[in-house]
């Protein structure tokens, strides 16, 4: 289980000091498919990083599994059992899909026909992947699937993706959809997914919307999905104040 | 004799555990520990006076490899050895070579080699070349390595040149050469990585100088501590022809590099292109990889080890 106590993260910016986290308190049970949803710059990501340790939070405690993970390094969550998919995952010259498959799996070998099982969840071939650098010879969309397949290798209790269909092409994104039900309906794992898909959001157990630094609604997929469509149907306030005379 | 020390060398430089199979020549502390040619390679002593040997591989010669390991266990020796390559026509064959020093003293140990080499008509040439260096306990003695390497490449022959430089060397000062001729195709990868107070040059010149002739280089290098490194690929093309450059180098510590690529066209069909960059290690490779649970130590290690694979 993940709990959330109080995450606060404030930065320092030339206009004075901005609320990017604003007193979050969350608890997400295990095994369970959790979407973030909500307006760019409302805090996901921010959140789903204070998570994995990648941004130290200002204020508040995260505990894992009952235990006080706040102070813990990237490795040591990673060690716990937490994994991240970047949105923009990085390049590596010289280390090849194989490698990268390696170190995520934590182990000196890895079989082809797992490799394969990795890479073909997410919609790639390994016989054409496995021996390829994760260099600027890959699009952007492969190297976003070869991100996903790395989170797979690593087999953790807790799943973070970070916008895991973006750059995706529409038939890519189909596999990878069933990829994400699959691993909830096999129940091991808990996944946290950053999405804006309404195929992701349906999948969800919970839905939660951050907005503004803090958790906006939350809820089952019955229950928000209405709201996000009412709120995206909204008008442009500048354009309402249009009406000023000439 | 081959002591335990030099057999480590050996096997760092050339990947030699026991005796080598085809021909082979040994060279220990400027003398020669091991020799011997085959039926089709024929390895010979100079006989102009100046130290080194002549490899004659004769036209046809397919699959066989060629040893040529240099081994220095003594302080303060200094030599200049020059080895030439005679490769026939319609050859496929594979050249290692390598220098090992072992520096059992306070004195400079160096080697300086001269290979070069005559290539005939379609033929292919694997030639691979590592550099190591190693104090022995407690002592200080510099290791100098300074490497010239020029190449014939006759009509429609083909060259891999492999070279690798990983730790020990204090100083290196790399001389290459190629000069194609029509249809030929050179490949150079180079791979080095310096640390402490070492310094490393490699100057590099490459002319395209028949139809359809073909350069690329590869360089990639890590410079850590406050070692020193000076890149400077040439590449000319006199006709039509393609070349290709390409020089990628990490920094760390308080290091300096230099990255000078050149191309030159004399020729309205020759198409070159040369790219360079220098950076440290990028944030996200190591975030990345602390993420599948490594340290950020290990994170380190694995993005060099890979980038000079």
């Amino acid at each position: 289980m993940l709990e959330l106590k109080n995450i606060c993260y404030r930065v320092s910016t030339p206009e004075g000091e901005a609320d990017i986290l604003n007193h979050i308190d969350l608890v997400i049970p295990d095994h369970k498919l959790v979407v973030f949803t909500g307006p760019n710059g409302g805090g996901k990501t921010t959140l789903a990083k204070v998570i994995m340790g990648l941004v130290q939070p200002t204020e508040g405690q995260i505990l894992y599994n009952g235990r006080d993970v706040t102070g813990l390094s990237i490795t040591e969550r990673a060690r716990l059992g937490i994994s991240y998919g970047f949105q923009q995952p990085p390049r590596f010259k010289g280390i090849t899909v194989h490698d990268l498959l390696l170190l995520a799996a934590g182990s000196e070998k890895l079989s082809k026909d797992r490799c394969c099982q990795y890479l073909t969840r997410v919609g790639l071939c390994a016989n054409d992947y496995l021996d390829r650098e994760v260099d600027v010879s890959l699009s952007g969309g492969e190297v976003k699937r070869i991100e996903i397949a790395t989170i797979l290798a690593r087999n953790s209790q807790l799943m973070i993706f970070d916008e895991p269909e973006a750059g995706i092409d529409l038939w890519s994104f189909a596999r990878l959809t069933e990829t994400f039900e699959q691993i909830h309906q096999e129940g091991r794992s808990t996944m946290i997914i950053i999405s804006h898909q309404e195929r992701i959001i349906q999948l969800a157990d919970e839905i939660i919307v951050v907005s503004n630094g803090s958790i906006a609604h939350r809820g089952t997929t019955e229950e928000i999905f209405p709201l996000i469509l009412a709120d995206t149907l909204g008008t442009c306030p500048v354009l309402e104040k249009k009406e000023v005379k000439l | 004799m081959i002591t335990d020390i030099d057999a480590k060398l050996l096997e760092k430089i050339a990947d030699l555990t026991g005796k080598p199979v085809g021909a082979f020549n040994i060279r220990k502390d400027s003398g020669c520990e091991a020799r011997q040619s085959t039926e089709h390679i024929e390895i010979t002593p100079k006989t102009d006076g100046k130290q080194g040997i002549d490899i004659r591989v004769k036209p046809g010669t397919k699959g066989e490899q060629c040893h040529i390991p240099v081994i220095i266990s003594k302080t303060g020796l200094s030599e200049l050895v020059y080895n030439d390559f005679y490769i026939g026509d319609d050859c496929d064959v594979e050249i290692v070579a390598g220098c090992g020093i072992h520096n059992s003293g306070c004195n400079e140990s160096r080697h300086d080699g001269v290979h070069t080499f005559y290539i005939g008509k379609n033929s292919r040439v694997h030639y691979s070349e590592k550099h190591y260096g190693e104090d022995a306990p407690g002592e200080t003695g510099r290791n100098i390595m300074n490497p010239q390497t020029i190449v014939h490449l006759g009509e429609n022959s083909t060259m891999q040149m492999d070279t690798i430089q990983i730790r020990g060397i204090d100083s290196t000062k790399r001389d290459t050469r190629f000069y194609c001729e029509k249809g030929s195709e050179v490949v150079v990868t180079e791979r080095l990585l310096t640390h402490g107070k070492q310094e490393a040059e490699s100057d590099m010149l490459i002319e395209l100088n028949g139809e359809d002739a073909k350069g690329r280089v590869i360089s990639r290098s890590v410079a850590q501590d406050e070692s020193k490194q000076v890149f400077h690929p040439v590449m000319v093309g006199n006709s039509q022809c393609f070349g290709h450059v390409q020089c990628d180098s990490i920094i760390m510590g308080s290091a300096h590099i230099q990255s000078i690529p050149a191309i030159t066209a004399n020729c309205p069909d020759a198409q070159l292109i040369h790219e360079a960059a220098i950076g440290k290690i990028a944030g996200d490779q190591l975030l990345k990889l602390e993420t599948l649970g490594l340290t950020p130590e290990e994170a380190e290690e694995t993005i060099l080890k890979g980038f000079l694979a």
